[in-house]
């Protein structure tokens, strides 16, 4: 018999015998409580797929922002393609699917009495808890990045005023300056994204100033969907975008954002614009719940997105290490209705079921050119790991016309994935 | 109180079952990340919901095979088995 087997009859028993007993531990199933902390692509589409699986559901959301702000697509908006307002949700439909939204930021979790305590010391009861904080910059670690830098020398990887501040550090730039970006080791959210940024600031450059020029500085010597990217920069960008990798001194070992430098091991580069991705860790109240470990981000098992370091609090998205599956919006929306079908389950005295979940996740490279990626994950030694098999990246020898299609399929997911969780 | 001990838990394995056969079947949730559920969402790809049950293996069973021409589906078709195929079928072919 489970541990949570074993509290469920424990529970029956007690609401049998009429026993009373706190109320964070003894609800009948129907009128369980769910507290869902983080009003992203993972938090609010748990919200919504746990009503959706039990309507009788107490499903409260705490989010601190009136408004969602969508780093997919927010490339777009760096490059002059896409006004901001398009990423922008908010929560009133969420809400009038009888999900209670709280605006409030979740300050710390106590497991034993099994309540959030919101910003204002009020206490949010429930009886399982899923976080869904997304990432946190790791500031300090890279040298000279700090939030006063950040304003300088934006990182705009927390899509909304960081991504209008570089938008408008290009816009302001002078044809023929030099753009420096810097991408981090993994993991980080969004593997593909820096690339997918470094080619749309690239397009910007090309068509409104073409003596400028971008270098990307990476920490890495490989990426996501690399050989795409690579190919069609050779194609559509030649001369404009160079990419330097860990190998060729591309790791920038600190900043100094009064002179708009990086440093490597090799040199310092000063730059017009720059653009820092940098570390990053699961959104703070991870750490504040017990539930992130020494790498600053979440283990969680791989069937329920249970904690493993602190049961009864599940952790989906960004902040949760899952294996073979990226740091993806997409990726956050399908453990979220995994998380929510296991916790229904949990909450039932059922036992949750081995799950799939699936990524895909499109980059444009231009307006009118996309490549994506693709990948199915199932459980294995206590990890989600790639179904052997399935998966990949668009193929290397496509036409022209399949990654126009694609481009447009990228843009269809938005519309699709931002409908479902928030309209 | 052990007999009604016995029908709270009777009716809470009720209850449980009926929760459990009216959850999606494994990889079928994470469809709608691309093909809308909502009647407010337009989309060139295909709403799943109240499609044909066989049309939707079939298809499914030509993306895995390449007979039907894909962008992503066919490297996602690759990542399921036969019976998960028919449970997602039925799954999305069933009103609710």
């Amino acid at each position: 018999m489970t541990s949570t087997r074993r509290r469920f009859l424990r529970q029956a028993l007690m609401a049998a015998g009429g026993v009373t007993v706190g109320p964070a531990r003894v609800r009948a199933q129907s009128t369980a409580r769910v507290v869902v902390v983080g009003g992203g692509f993972a938090g609010a589409s748990c919200a919504r797929a746990l009503r959706q699986a039990d309507p009788k559901l107490a499903v409260t959301l705490i989010e601190a922002s009136p408004t969602f702000t969508a780093c997919p697509f927010s490339n777009a908006v760096i490059g002059g393609l896409r006004e901001l307002a398009a990423q922008q949700f908010t929560y009133e439909r969420v809400a009038a699917g009888g999900i209670t939204v709280v605006q409030a930021t979740a300050t710390a979790v106590d497991p034993s009495t099994r309540a959030v305590t919101l910003g204002d010391g009020k206490q949010v009861p429930y009886d399982r808890l899923v976080l869904a904080p997304g990432i946190d910059i790791r500031w300090g670690a890279l040298p000279g990045y700090d939030e006063a830098a950040a304003a300088q020398l934006p990182h705009a990887w927390r899509a909304g005023e960081q991504t209008l501040l570089l938008r408008r550090q290009l816009e302001a730039m002078d044809d023929g300056g030099l753009v420096i970006m810097s991408a981090p080791a993994n993991p980080f959210r969004c593997p593909p994204g820096p690339y997918e940024r470094a080619s749309l600031i690239a397009h910007y450059l090309k068509t409104r100033k073409p003596r400028s020029k971008l270098i990307l500085l990476d920490a890495k010597d490989t990426f996501s969907k690399q050989r795409l990217f690579q190919a069609a920069w050779a194609e559509l960008y030649p001369g404009l975008l160079e990419w330097v990798p860990l190998s060729k001194g591309g790791a920038v070992t600190s900043v100094d954002a009064a002179t708009r430098t990086l440093v490597t091991d090799f040199g310092r580069h000063q730059a017009k614009v720059a653009n820092v991705i940098p570390p990053q860790k699961a959104g703070r109240i991870a750490e504040a719940a017990g539930v992130a470990d020494r790498s600053g981000w979440c283990p969680i098992d791989p069937v329920t997105f249970e904690s493993k370091l602190s049961p009864g609090i599940h952790v989906i998205g960004d902040a949760a290490i899952t294996g073979a599956m990226p740091k993806s919006a997409f990726a956050a929306n399908s453990q979220a209705k995994t998380c929510a079908a296991a916790v229904v389950r949990l909450l039932t005295g059922a036992a949750p079921t081995a799950p799939k979940l699936i990524n895909t996740c499109y980059s444009l490279v231009a307006p009118d050119y996309g490549i994506s990626v693709a990948g199915v994950y199932q459980p294995a030694n206590g990890q989600l790991a790639d179904v052997p098999g399935a998966g990949g990246v668009s193929p290397a020898d496509a036409p022209r016309a399949t990654r126009a299609a694609e481009a447009v399929l990228a843009e269809a997911w938005f519309r699709t994935i931002t409908g479902e969780v928030f309209g | 109180m052990p007999n009604a001990a016995a029908a709270v838990i009777g009716l809470a394995l009720i209850t449980a079952a009926a929760v459990a056969s009216a959850q999606p079947p494994a990889g079928a949730a994470s469809c709608t990340g691309c093909h809308p559920s909502s009647a407010r969402i337009s989309s060139p790809v295909p709403r799943l919901s109240g499609l044909d049950r066989d049309a939707i293996a079939r298809a499914m069973q030509e993306f895995r095979s390449g007979q039907r021409a894909a962008t992503v589906m066919d490297r996602l078709a690759k990542g399921f088995t036969d019976d998960e195929i028919q449970a997602i079928a039925a799954w999305y072919a069933t009103p609710r």
